[in-house]
């Protein structure tokens, strides 16, 4: 540590060309941050999938319906815990622009279901009571401004009332949060009860069911069952685990991994080509001073540790404002107003980024470092 | 007049003289060069994807094309109408006609659960039921292998991007509906559109698979001429028969792409900006290293009479000059990755599968270079200045 000031002054010497060279680091990981919550929105809910939860959709498409009686066959099926429903609604609030999920489900089965769903309890109970009661994510809440008491009308694009009105007033009783913050607080949920006896057409049915199995390592043998019980009939099934359902839908939407993966390899290869070129041209303008300090006995070893410090103190300060800078503008939300619900930095890839920023130092140090490694002293005193 | 053909000679020399000096600073002129490229071959490849998307929307549009769907409904997939008000619509003043009625044709549109190719993962693929003037509508259809289905028979034909991108859509093989299995008889092209992603059937067969009794989706009509529409739509709109959303063909498309197209280019230019700054880092870097290492020579030149004028312009010239390299082989990685590469993603509005290739414009090419050469610009200015004010004597004592 006593060589810190070697170091930083080393730095200093040329404060354009470092601040130059730092600025664009900065710039690579604030990209590395917006890609990662990019990809975490995208593909994210595969991870917070539960491992105890199958979907169960129709067998030919997602958009056919299920009788709502399946439920009690799916309870008696070995190995099924319980099992419950969602529908989906496809509301408008006030511009179609304003995409969030909306379901009409049995309130006590999907808390049951959703432990990370975490709503007080008298917020809950207010919900089991009325029966136009609606809950809501914090961020959907936060977004379109609604508060506890609020009637909010919905206009759905598929489900008429009776009277052929396809405007829906919800009462909002609660609003969840989310047990970590991969969960997505962006739905809203209403309850069944009142959609099916308010529901114009398509009563009795619902749009796909999920179940809690007792062993998550039964999944595969479960899902074939159920499949089994349904077989034949006019409704078949699929039954997937949830990270597999989500998983589809997410390489629905494209090769994601790939496309970030591609686009972030190019960033890093040309952050890569400016840093070494800054740690060379630095280390060619003090062959002499090198040379010195191998005369005054300096070993190797510290020259090696010298120049890798420096290039590694570079990338790691450049590396830390730019994944700090990015976390700050992810945390202002999604850009895209909606579309992204799980748009957030995960922890995870912050501390890849951190990786990223030290082995990047010891990659475009290393040659440089060698280089000056291999001076010998007098080469070095005659260019002074 | 003298006086400016000197100052062109002087811009010339001196660049040449910084061309020429390009070898021995190959590290440094290469990362400015290749940081440049990769910002403009991620531009260009970002925005191709949203032209081919919004591409294979626009020709799906003819302009007398129009489209039916319930009021309310924000695309086919949730839209409903009965016979009674297919019939009611296809009667429409503005509707063409030729001798087999009025061209509507009124449809079905489902989807089914297929494997991607190159995931092997289920895709929710479109599948239409359609009546007899449905190739009448649409501009640009064309069977391309084997036949049209037979009217009335439990047959399909497959549009060219589904056989692409999802398994088991090839002439002669079957797909499996329910409890049904439809040989594929056709496959058809519509110029790139959105119908290429789609399975066809006839609308009758379809809504006995689906127990949609005898009701339709929307209703799609060819009108005597653009012009028709307001007519036409007026009338639709004013019967109280009815409750429905007339659009025409190229509005419905553009507003089924608006959400992709929306997220595709935020996104792009926010990655493509971003780089951008990092590319313009990395040039001034280049440039201050250029400058500072011929800082004797710039002083040099100086003493002989050369003018900070010329310095500055010729500095910039060899930054704009290296960044348009840049930019070209960008342009130009772009191209043979991205072009015409086929792919399919989910349209939102009707959470269906859509295959489209990526389209590497002419004018996005124009646009990449445009940046390169603004990055070249940024990147050239302030070291040229630096140069242009160097003091000439305490550089010369440099010697």
């Amino acid at each position: 540590m006593k060589f810190f000031h070697l170091i930083w002054s080393n730095l200093k010497r040329k404060k354009l060309r470092t601040s130059l060279t730092l600025l664009s680091i900065v710039v690579a990981f604030i990209l590395f941050g917006f890609l990662s919550a990019i990809q975490q929105a995208l593909v994210g809910g595969v991870k917070m999938a539960g491992a105890d939860r199958l979907v169960v959709r129709h067998k030919v498409s997602i958009i056919q319906m299920l009788p709502e009686s399946y439920k009690a066959r799916m309870d008696r099926i070995p190995g099924v815990d319980y099992a419950t429903h969602e529908t989906w609604f496809g509301g408008i609030y006030q511009d179609p622009k304003n995409f969030f999920m909306q379901a009409p489900v049995v309130p006590e089965e999907l808390l049951k279901m959703y432990p990370e769903v975490v709503l007080p309890p008298a917020q809950s109970n207010a919900w089991l009571q009325t029966r136009t009661g609606a809950i809501v994510g914090r961020k959907s809440a936060e977004r379109f401004g609604w508060k506890i008491g609020d009637k909010v009308p919905i206009q759905s694009t598929i489900w008429a009332q009776q009277d052929g009105n396809r405007t829906w007033d919800f009462d909002i009783v609660g609003i969840f949060d989310g047990k970590n913050k991969n969960t997505d607080t962006t739905p809203l949920f209403f309850r069944y009860d009142y959609f099916d006896e308010a529901r114009q057409d398509a009563k009795g049915e619902v749009g796909w069911y999920i179940i809690r199995i007792k062993d998550p390592a039964q999944a595969a043998e479960v899902a074939k069952r159920v499949d089994e019980e349904f077989e034949n009939s006019s409704a078949e099934t699929k039954a997937e685990p949830e990270g597999a359902f989500i998983q589809g839908w997410a390489s629905q939407i494209g090769n994601i991994v790939f496309i970030v993966a591609a686009i972030l390899s190019a960033v890093f290869f040309t952050i890569l080509l400016v840093t070494g070129n800054t740690m060379a041209q630095a280390v060619r303008e003090r062959t002499g001073e090198l040379g010195v300090l191998k005369a005054i006995g300096f070993t190797n070893v510290q020259i090696v540790s010298f120049v890798l410090a420096e290039s590694c103190l570079l990338t790691v300060l450049g590396g830390a404002l730019g994944l700090g800078l990015a976390w700050l503008m992810i945390s202002r939300g999604d850009p895209t107003s909606g579309l992204l619900p799980l748009f957030s930095f995960p922890t995870r890839d912050l501390l890849t980024g951190f990786g990223i920023s030290v082995a990047l130092g010891f990659v475009t140090g290393i040659f440089p470092a060698l280089q000056a490694m291999r001076l010998r002293v007098a080469d070095a005193l005659r260019r002074m | 007049m003298a006086g400016l053909i000197n100052w062109f000679s002087q811009i010339a020399s001196i660049t040449k003289f910084g061309l020429m000096s390009i070898p021995q600073r190959r590290g440094a002129v290469a990362a400015t060069v290749i940081g440049i490229a990769g910002v403009v071959a991620v531009l260009v490849g970002v925005l191709s994807i949203a032209a081919g998307f919004k591409q294979a929307m626009s020709v799906s549009g003819s302009p007398d094309g129009a489209i039916v769907l319930r009021s309310g409904a924000d695309s086919e997939m949730v839209s409903g109408l009965g016979r009674e008000e297919t019939r009611v619509i296809a009667d429409a003043p503005g509707v063409a006609r030729n001798d087999q009625g009025p061209l509507a044709s009124a449809e079905l549109f489902v989807i089914i659960n297929l494997p991607k190719r190159t995931t092997g993962t289920d895709a929710n693929v479109p599948l239409r039921g359609v009546e007899l003037a449905a190739l009448q509508v649409r501009d640009h259809m064309k069977i391309i292998r084997g036949r049209m289905f037979d009217w009335g028979r439990d047959e399909v034909i497959v549009g060219d991007g589904a056989a692409q991108e999802f398994a088991g859509l090839e002439v002669g093989s079957k797909i499996k509906v329910g409890r049904y299995e439809w040989p594929v008889v056709g496959m058809f092209s519509a110029n790139g559109g959105a119908a290429e992603s789609e399975i066809w059937s006839d609308a009758k067969v379809l809504q006995a698979a689906y127990n949609r009794g005898d009701s339709f989706q929307s209703v799609s009509v060819r009108l005597n001429s653009p012009a028709a529409f307001e007519a036409f739509k007026d009338s639709l709109t004013s019967n109280p028969q009815l409750s429905v959303k007339v659009s025409r063909q190229s509005d419905y498309y553009a507003e089924q792409s608006e959400v992709i197209t929306r997220l595709i280019t935020t996104l792009g230019f926010l990655i493509a900006f971003l780089m951008a700054v990092g590319a313009v880092f990395g040039a001034l870097n280049t440039m201050y290293s250029a400058v500072a290492a011929r800082s004797r020579e710039i002083a040099t030149l100086r003493a002989l009479g050369f003018g900070g004028g010329a310095v500055v312009v010729s500095l910039m010239l060899e930054s704009l000059l290296l960044a348009l390299v840049g930019g070209v082989i960008g342009g130009g990685l772009a191209y043979l990755a991205f072009n015409n590469f086929h792919t399919s993603t989910m349209n939102w509005q009707s959470f269906s599968q859509i295959t489209f290739a990526f389209r590497v414009t002419p004018e996005l090419l124009a646009r990449g270079v445009v940046w390169a050469a603004v990055i070249g610009l940024i990147g050239g200015l302030f070291p040229a200045i630096r140069a242009a004010r160097l003091p000439i004597a305490a550089a010369l004592r440099e010697l």
